[in-house]
């Protein structure tokens, strides 16, 4: 269902990327770019707004091929979630879910001793889940 | 009731393995300190990400540090910080006055010079937490009388 999902780290560099198709990657790619600055945008003005301190960043902006959603945790690490625009049929609260679940699976990833945090991921069992998840 | 001092006795032993440590004589005893430090460092790091996934986003430096004195104290001591202090230029001293890893020592002053092992993995654990959410700060303790301890966070702008 969803496109494209990434994972960026505290000083923005890519963790992970899953993309459906992999020959619209770089087209994808450009998207998670243009999507840190709002990102970026959207939590610093998050400070004044109580309203707005929630995780979910919500959506980040769209084209005419794609919806792209946020999601930061406490510690900086960025969620990308790219769905097609024609895909109708996600409503804000499925995709509230979807980022729900993939922070549980980070959490559950970067809680094994053996892992280096801020580094790339490369685990077959995360991957596996997140492909669950997003139905990919 | 059983598995709460199932973590002090885990704690207990991760001491005495790290300070007592025969295996090689070379490791002086503030090696042996702080690795015991980058033991909490690395639990604190990445335990928050555990602990902050239903909350909020923080609003400022003074909101973490709240943070840790209540709900991050209590999930790992059962029990909040007692008194928080600040000067508001980024000294915070946190008293604890029952510390659950000095709880069972005596509390007379005949272990005094051995208590300092039973805090650093704490120090450790409270500044791999601010690293993580993006403070970098320096973490000491310090010991007057037993079973009550202090914490001082030095955040470096």
């Amino acid at each position: 269902m969803a496109c494209s999902v990434a994972i960026i780290s505290k000083d923005n560099s890519p963790l992970y990327v899953l993309a459906a198709d992999i020959e619209k990657e770089i087209e994808l790619q450009y998207c998670f770019h243009s999507a840190l600055d709002i990102v970026e945008e959207k939590s610093n003005t998050a400070n004044k707004n109580p309203d707005t301190r929630d995780l979910f960043l919500g959506l980040l902006y769209a084209t005419e091929l794609y919806k792209i959603y946020g999601y930061m945790t406490n510690t900086k690490i960025k969620f990308i979630l790219i769905v097609d625009s024609l895909n109708s049929a996600f409503r804000e609260n499925e995709i509230r879910a979807m980022f729900r679940s993939i922070h549980i699976e980070y959490v559950n990833y970067i809680s094994n001793p053996f892992i280096i945090p801020n580094e790339q991921i490369f685990s077959k069992t995360f991957d596996r889940n997140i492909r669950n998840i997003c139905k990919v | 009731m059983g598995d709460e001092n199932l973590f002090e006795f885990l704690h207990f032993e991760l001491v005495n393995y790290c300070v007592n440590d025969k295996r090689e004589n070379e490791q002086t005893q503030s090696t042996k300190i702080s690795q015991l430090e980058y033991v909490g460092f690395s639990t604190g790091y990445r335990l928050i990400e555990r602990l902050t996934r239903e909350m909020p986003r923080f609003k400022d430096e003074l909101d973490t540090i709240k943070f840790i004195c209540t709900d991050f104290w209590s999930s790992i001591f059962k029990k909040q910080v007692d008194n928080l202090r600040t000067n508001h230029q980024g000294i915070y001293v946190l008293q604890d006055n029952t510390f659950r890893f000095l709880r069972q020592i005596s509390n007379t002053s005949q272990y005094l010079d051995l208590a300092p092992a039973h805090v650093v993995f704490t120090c450790g654990l409270i500044r791999g937490t601010l690293a993580n959410l993006g403070i970098n700060a320096i973490v000491t303790a310090e010991i007057v009388s037993m079973p009550s301890c202090k914490f001082h966070i030095q955040v470096k702008h």
